[in-house]
């Protein structure tokens, strides 16, 4: 574990997995005929080159930061949640009903009571999978994933059968009532006298970054926090230490849940402002990605998934912009997510071959790490 | 430094272009795909059209998911398209709430009302083309059984099934008409295998004639009916020639001439907003008659179709619309 550096480990090994995904989509790019650099310059430009960019990227990115940090969190107790996108389906559900049941008066009290509403719910979807996982052995990585699908078919479910707006053909509930709207970037940089583009950017990003800060300290300054990491290291160490695995795990999924489902927030109450039916639009799994690119620390996942936003936004705008056709995007995205995910260990032995022999030459005064 | 300024200069250039891009109309091809052969295509075709008749150009996007419709319709109206034309019923309420943001855009929507300032809305009299294929189908089918298969369930896809199974009855009273939905949520647009399937089981209820009303599903409707050999009826885009032999005809509905009449307005200035009903006296809807379904369509059909569609003109004749009350006096949904 020791074999680099930390600022290699968290900086320097994404950046070169980035580049090489950023050369190989060049190249698919040149194939197609069209100017990779132009592609490059327009995907950047479009995802940070204004307020506009900007507020679409930070908005992409806040949903990422709440899959990447619920997958992070399992990933310390060594469980694969790759149901993020369940849990955050699951999420979009409570933070609809909590959102259209009460007339609320304002946001900031329509906001706690959401994120309660997405938290509950997105934990709960990820409690039958670590249950099943805790006592009977079922695997989780099989069970959070057709847990996915049936989150999906009870959604669809209930709002062709009774979210939906009578009378209406589309499958959506009703707008959320004005009480239980977030303002957006725009409205609240609007105070300040700052000028922002209209953007689907809103306060739930405070409340991703907050999720940040308080993932950190929950791992790495509390006894609970110690507990799931040394559950993650080594199970039957933690049992020897008297780490219950039972709690451990249903406690770990059951936070992984409910940041999935917070994801809701953003996405339904912050944009969409209405329960409609792909609403998590794939960020349960690019969480996967992000958690990985992040090597599962808070602020490694922030940073992922800001750039995975930018990805996200860039590439809407690359469509935009240019003939590139709209399943190339996902092309370059899946290569990131190739390169940074499952390719990881070909620039991490090298590297890390490179640094030991770096290290090996002895230096007097330096301490071993 | 120098990458940054490369940036910049791209920044500028696209700034530049976007400029000059200033009042070309922008077409949103809404899900399942521009190449549906049927309602998207139709659109598309619209746009084509114009553009070989203009010379024009026009911006053109494709919906990626139901959660990005609200950024697309934004990006098209400031990226200066005027007007922005999206297609079907789903992006009304999204259209809701876009549209007042952007009071000098204008914006056409097919498919759905929506009541804004600066909105055009175009619908179709869908049941009297459907009662003249309906009517068709009675005619050309020798099992006294006639099927449906619709998209999504919804009272707009009910409204075609109810339109059908009037102008069957009209021909006899004992006919009797299956009817069929893919699903209930907007991958039933797109998904064929399941069309070919339902297809197969109205067949094996004795069903020779089958009117598909399902976007891109309906390409699998037509397909079975091919294979196993019975009559098949097109939507929206004329799909006769798909499978010459065993179309009978196609319910056009002239989604490219909605298109074409907005991006046309649009270029002379004078777009009128508000609600515009497209039936069988504009040729809003019509049957589709052509070399490829010549030999399968009678003189008395011809004749029969020719009489009912100047009876619902002069109203004479009416077809009862499901959506009016959400009922249908010849078909239980």
């Amino acid at each position: 574990m020791d074999k680099l550096p930390r600022w290699a480990d968290i900086a320097l090994i994404p950046a070169i997995n980035l580049a090489l995904a950023l050369i190989v989509s060049g190249i698919v790019v040149t194939f197609i005929g069209q100017d990779p650099f132009e592609a490059l310059a327009i995907m950047v430009n479009g995802a940070v080159g204004s307020t506009y960019g900007w507020g679409y990227t930070l908005y992409y990115a806040t949903n990422f930061v709440f899959t990447g940090l619920a997958v992070a969190i399992a990933f310390h107790a060594r469980l694969f949640n790759i149901g993020g996108e369940g849990q955050a389906q699951l999420g979009s559900l409570g933070v609809a009903l909590v959102s259209l049941m009460i007339p609320w008066p304002h946001w900031t009290l329509a906001l706690p009571a959401a994120i309660v509403g997405g938290a509950v719910f997105g934990a709960a979807w990820a409690a039958i999978p670590a249950y099943l996982q805790a006592t009977r052995g079922s695997h989780i990585v099989i069970t959070t994933i057709m847990f996915n699908f049936i989150a999906s078919a009870l959604l669809v479910y209930l709002l062709v059968e009774t979210l939906k707006v009578p009378g209406s053909m589309a499958p959506e509930t009703a707008r959320f009532p004005e009480g239980a709207r977030l303002p957006s970037a725009r409205d609240v940089l609007a105070v300040i006298g700052v000028p922002f583009s209209r953007t689907p950017l809103n306060v739930s990003f405070l409340v991703a970054l907050f999720a940040c800060w308080a993932l950190w300290l929950l791992l790495w300054r509390t006894r609970l926090g110690f507990e799931i990491r040394a559950f993650g290291r080594s199970e039957p160490a933690a049992r020897y230490a008297g780490i219950s695995p039972l709690r451990i795990t249903m406690i770990a999924m059951l936070i992984s849940g409910a940041l999935a489902g917070l994801m809701a927030i953003n996405a339904v109450m912050g944009e969409q402002e209405r329960l409609i039916q792909d609403n998590v639009l794939g960020a349960g799994f690019v969480g996967i990605a992000v958690a990985l690119m992040g090597r599962s620390h808070p602020v490694g996942v922030l940073i992922a998934a800001i750039l995975f936003g930018a990805l996200y936004q860039g590439g809407a705008e690359l469509e935009f912009e240019t003939a590139v056709p709209r399943e190339m995007v996902v092309v370059i995205q899946a290569l990131v997510i190739l390169f940074t995910g499952a390719l990881d260990g070909m620039v991490r032995r090298p590297l890390e071959g490179m640094f030991l022999r770096f290290r090996r030459k002895p230096k007097p005064g330096v301490a071993a790490e | 430094m120098t990458l940054m300024h490369k940036f910049t200069t791209a920044a500028a250039v696209t700034a530049l272009s976007a400029g000059a891009a200033l009042a070309e109309p922008g077409l949103i091809i809404d899900l399942g795909g521009k190449f549906d052969k049927s309602f998207n295509e139709s659109a598309y075709t619209g746009a084509q059209r114009w553009v070989e008749e203009t010379g024009g150009s026009y911006m053109e996007t494709e919906l990626a998911s139901e959660a990005q419709r609200e950024q697309t319709m934004r990006r098209m109206a400031e990226r200066g398209a005027n007007p922005v034309v999206v297609l079907g019923f789903a992006n009304a309420s999204t259209l809701e709430t876009v549209a007042p943001d952007y009071p000098e855009t204008n914006f056409v929507i097919v498919d759905m009302v929506v009541d804004q300032p600066n909105v055009q809305s175009v619908v179709f009299s869908e049941h009297q083309g459907s009662y003249l294929v309906g009517l068709m189908a009675a005619m050309a089918s020798e099992t006294g059984t006639v099927s449906f298969v619709g998209g999504m369930d919804v009272p707009l896809i009910r409204k075609f099934a109810c339109g059908y199974a009037q102008g069957a009855k009209s021909v006899a009273d004992d006919i009797e008409v299956i009817s069929n939905m893919t699903g209930t949520t907007p991958a039933a647009w797109n998904d064929p295998v399941k069309g070919a399937e339902l297809t197969r089981s109205q067949i094996s209820q004795g069903s020779d004639v089958v009117f598909a009303a399902a976007g891109g599903t309906g390409v699998g409707v037509l397909q079975a009916a091919a294979d196993e050999g019975i009559l098949a009826i097109g939507v929206d885009s004329n799909q006769n020639y798909l499978f010459p032999g065993t179309m009978l005809t196609s319910m056009v509905k002239r989604v490219d001439n909605a298109v074409y009449d907005a991006f046309q307005s649009a270029e002379a200035g004078d777009l009128e907003t508000g609600v515009q009903v497209k039936g069988l006296e504009d040729e809003g809807v019509a049957v589709a008659m052509d070399e490829y379904n010549a030999d399968l369509v009678t003189e008395e059909m011809q004749a029969a179709v020719d009489e009912a569609r100047a009876k619902i003109i002069s109203g004479e004749l009416e077809v009862h619309d499901y959506t009016s009350d959400d009922s249908c006096p010849a078909l239980t949904f």
